[in-house]
């Protein structure tokens, strides 16, 4: 076994345990930081994929944005800190294990029925590439998507927003 | 570069995170198992990029598409989430079964 | 050209012909009324006359057809007789048809003649009472039914006649049934005649089995040829159908019908009561007496004894009745009492030639009767009177009719009693001649009586009496006409044309005719009419009883138990119906109530149990708790199902997720 081999298992491994962390603690703080790692470990093996943009935008977007929002998500709905917080459903939960393992053994029979082999690496995806497929065969979808982010935003703020003609219409 | 313990590992992913919305009893907690489902499907994206060299390279792109939709659907879902607190004062989800028989 | 003579105790050599079309066509006068009641009963509503006219269409045929055979009967002389076999009943031939001989000729023009006349009479008399239609109908059936009785050549078709004349005599009789009384009449009637039919049913059948046919010409071949077998039934059948005769033709005693049965409208006593269906015993006597004469001659006896009780008995009565109409129906009874007697004595032509006048005589102060009835608007003498000033024609007629009864010179009662009389006397039956003696004067008597009262004096009632309609007048002069004119068919050494019409048959006739007018007879049959008149107009014309309706005869006892008709009625009544109604009736409803009736009602019981245990098992248990469970198991299956409805995302989502599970499970590894 090689070397990238081994490493590509223990990252893999790494994983596999900060997402179940992520999912079993009753600790919110915990589960959102478990996130953090389980994003960083995926940018990493991105990075080990020679994918580096994807992973660059993953590190910025999601580790910069999204579990910062998190977190003040949590902080803002007075989610129960500390670890004596009763996170889990507990009636849900034998049916939930049941049902993920029966998903991940579908999944994973198909994936493994389906793809064999190994594969080889190319020394790595062009940024330059993927920025002109991005700005000429992708364009459509790329401005739509920036639409999208506009909506998300604007609708976001309205909806969260608290201001005096709201309150007044709550109290009428 | 190993193929199918990659493929296996982003299936086990995926469904970590269905156990999570499934089970979490916080709303927020279910945004964070969505984000996991997010994720897995990306690795799974890049994986099959990679295996396929396309020269469009149409998994990468997709992938960030998917990065930032995830983005903007956490902002809103956010947002409802503080509106649904601000109404009942919880966001334990349990307690949000109006449109119940 | 006719070639006969007759001798002194011979058969008379009798030429005649077979009729040739016209007897071939003769069953059209049977057949006819049927369909023209059939006729009457779909349309007769409808026309103008209200049916009248279909019946009169009818009967003016019959009249017709039957004076064109006595013309060629006259002329020329016809027997003959037609059998259509309709099947066969173990050894014996079922037959009907029609005969054609002096005497069913003699018949149908006697029904053709006074059926016509009396249902001219009928259609102004009956005119707006209750069901007309209906009543022309029966009267159309009932000469239907005469010809068929008169014209049958087998004792089956006799029999058929028979009864429907019953019938239509019930249904005629019965015609105000609204009044009890009516149809406690008719039911009398009824079922005096059906006793009597028993004796003539057994008579048949034996006469039936004895000589194995249902032929009357046969028999009555077997009869005269001396067999063996049918001279040992002959006593017995011969009074078993004397019995039947005995019930139609109301002889003692079971003439109690024939009074009670004047309830009908008078047309009807005029036609039935005292010209056709009456003289059906005497018809039939005079169809079998070849039968008789040869072989039952000690029957003969015994049928003479019970005419001449009946002719004595009912004159009696007669006298003290108050109904105009009862006085007619008790002289009706004496003079078949007459015609009875006749026969019994061995004087065919004597009986029929009687039956012959006294049908025209009779029918006419019958109509006479009704037409005083019809202007009185009452039945009883008791309140008439003087109405000879008010309908002369009525009076003249009736006037007619009563002499004609009476038997005076030259109308046609003489002629007919007078032989009746002389055969009497041949065969030296001096008590019985000299009861039929006194039987003449007794009818002149009551008959003077009645005219007394009810056209003599002065008018004792509360109407105002008139002379009756052009339709009801006219009749009555026809029938005076024969009244006075039928008697001349049959005067003994001048002309004796009935008696051959009557003899000209397919059997030889045995019996006396006599040569001349037997004076002996002749002599007291006219002073007992002439003192009869006499004594009558002297009572009740100059003793003024007519006008005070004071009547000085009254001799009781006698009058209380002659206006009691002897008690008779009392009798029947205590030792015949009470038995049959107390113990045998009641047995019979107690048996209908109890055992018949709970029968049925126990069916009936079982049938609801066993409704009730489908209703409560299968249907309010059963079904409807099956359609009940559609409802509530909707109901329960939408209350646990609904319970699904948690209102929790994550719930929803596990139940998603299991479905797509399995569906990729199913496709994965099944399919």
């Amino acid at each position: 076994m090689e070397i990238f081999e081994i490493v590509t298992y223990f990252v893999l491994l790494l994983l596999l345990s900060t997402t179940v962390r992520v999912v079993t603690t009753s600790n919110v703080i915990h589960a959102a930081i478990s996130l953090v790692f389980t994003l960083a470990l995926t940018a990493v093996l991105f990075l080990m994929l020679s994918t580096e943009f994807v992973a660059l935008v993953l590190v910025l977007v999601y580790l910069g944005a999204v579990v910062v929002l998190f977190l003040f998500g949590i902080m803002i709905t007075r989610a129960p800190l500390g670890k004596n917080a009763e996170l889990d459903n507990d009636q849900n939960k034998k049916l939930g294990a049941l049902i993920s393992g029966s998903i991940f053994f579908i999944f994973s029979y198909i994936l493994v029925s389906g793809f064999d082999g190994e594969v080889e690496i190319t020394s790595g995806t062009s940024t330059e590439l993927l920025g002109e497929v991005l700005l000429s065969r992708f364009v459509f979808p790329f401005e739509l998507v920036s639409f999208v982010l506009l909506a998300a935003l604007i609708g976001g703020i309205t909806l969260a927003r608290k201001d005096e003609a709201l309150i007044d219409e709550d109290q009428i | 570069m190993i193929v199918q313990p990659v493929l296996v590992v982003a299936a086990a992913l995926f469904s970590l995170g269905i156990y999570g919305i499934l089970v979490r009893r916080n709303a927020v907690m279910v945004l964070l198992s969505i984000e996991l489902i997010l994720n897995s499907v990306n690795i799974n994206f890049i994986m099959f990029d990679t295996m396929l060299s396309d020269a469009l390279m149409q998994g990468q792109v997709f992938t960030i598409f998917i990065i930032t939709i995830a983005a903007a659907e956490v902002g809103i879902g956010l947002a409802i989430v503080l509106m649904l607190f601000r109404n009942r004062q919880t966001a334990n989800i349990n307690e949000f079964d109006l449109m119940k028989w | 050209m006719v070639n006969f003579s007759i001798n002194l105790l011979a058969e008379a050599k009798i030429v005649y012909t077979d009729g040739g079309v016209l007897a071939e066509f003769a069953w059209t006068i049977v057949v006819l009324p049927f369909l023209a009641a059939l006729l009457i009963t779909f349309f007769g509503k409808n026309l103008p006359l209200k049916g009248a006219e279909i019946a009169l269409g009818t009967v003016g045929y019959i009249f017709l057809y039957s004076s064109a055979l006595m013309f060629v009967h006259v002329t020329e002389g016809i027997a003959n007789e037609f059998f259509i076999n309709v099947g066969t009943l173990g050894s014996f031939d079922i037959e009907f048809g029609w005969v054609v001989d002096g005497l069913s000729i003699m018949m149908y023009f006697v029904v053709g003649t006074v059926a016509l006349l009396v249902f001219i009479y009928a259609t102004n008399y009956m005119e707006g009472e209750i069901r007309y239609t209906f009543f022309f109908n029966s009267l159309t059936l009932f000469a239907g039914s005469m010809l068929v009785l008169v014209s049958s050549p087998t004792l089956i078709q006799i029999l058929i006649g028979w009864e429907l004349v019953g019938v239509c005599s019930y249904l005629l009789i019965g015609h105000y049934w609204e009044n009890k009384d009516n149809s406690s009449a008719a039911m009398k009637a009824f079922i005096t005649n059906k006793i009597a039919d028993v004796g003539l049913m057994i008579g048949i059948i034996i006469l039936a089995l004895s000589s194995g046919s249902l032929r009357i010409s046969e028999i009555l071949y077997q009869a005269t040829h001396d067999y063996t077998a049918i001279q040992n039934v002959a006593f017995v059948s011969g009074i078993l159908l004397f019995i039947g005769a005995m019930g139609k033709s109301a002889q003692f005693p079971l003439h109690v019908w024939l009074p009670d049965a004047m309830a009908g409208p008078t047309p009807v006593s005029a036609l039935m009561h005292a010209a056709t269906m009456v003289t059906a015993g005497v018809y039939l006597l005079a169809r079998m007496f070849p039968f008789y004469k040869s072989m039952a001659s000690d029957a003969l006896d015994i049928v003479m004894l019970f005419g001449v009780i009946t002719l004595l008995m009912a004159g009696l009565v007669a006298v003290v009745q108050d109904d105009l109409k009862k006085v007619l129906a008790y002289s009706t009874v004496s003079q078949l009492g007459y015609m009875v007697a006749a026969i019994g004595s061995g004087a065919y032509t004597a009986a029929l030639f009687h039956l012959w006048t006294h049908a025209f005589f009779k029918a006419l102060l019958f109509l006479g009767a009704g037409s005083v009835i019809h202007s009185v608007h009452s039945n009883s003498m008791l309140e008439m009177g003087g109405l000879r000033k008010v309908m002369p024609k009525t009076f003249a007629t009736f006037i007619i009719g009563t002499v004609a009864l009476a038997g005076l010179p030259p109308f046609a009662g003489f002629f007919s009693k007078d032989e009746i009389l002389a055969s009497f006397n041949h065969e030296g039956e001096t008590t019985f001649f000299f009861i039929a003696v006194l039987g003449a004067f007794i009818t002149a008597f009551y008959m003077t009586r009645a005219v007394a009262l009810t056209f003599l004096g002065e008018y004792r009632g509360h109407g105002h009496p008139h002379e009756s309609h052009k339709m009801m007048t006219t009749p009555l002069l026809v029938l005076a006409v024969f009244a006075i004119g039928s008697g001349w068919a049959n005067i003994p050494g001048v002309y004796t044309g009935f008696t051959t019409w009557v003899t000209t048959r397919k059997t030889p006739i045995v019996e006396y005719h006599p040569e001349s007018f037997d004076m002996y007879a002749l002599s007291l049959g006219l002073a007992a009419g002439l003192l009869g008149i006499a004594l009558g107009y002297y009572l009740y014309q100059l003793q003024g009883s007519a006008e005070t309706g004071d009547e000085k005869i009254k001799i009781q006892p006698i009058w209380t138990v002659l206006e009691n008709k002897y008690y008779l009625d009392n009798f029947y009544f205590k030792f015949v119906i009470d038995p049959v109604k107390i113990t045998f009736a009641k047995a019979i409803d107690s048996f209908n109530t109890n055992v018949i009736d709970r029968f049925i009602n126990g069916f009936g019981q079982i049938v609801s149990f066993l409704g009730g245990i489908v209703y409560n098992n299968f249907d309010q248990n059963g079904i409807d708790k099956l359609l009940n469970l559609s409802s509530t198991g909707t109901d329960a299956a939408g209350s646990k199902v609904k319970l699904l409805q948690t209102g929790r995302a994550q719930q929803y989502l596990m139940l998603f997720l299991g479905g797509v599970i399995v569906i990729s499970l199913l496709i994965l590894f099944i399919i």
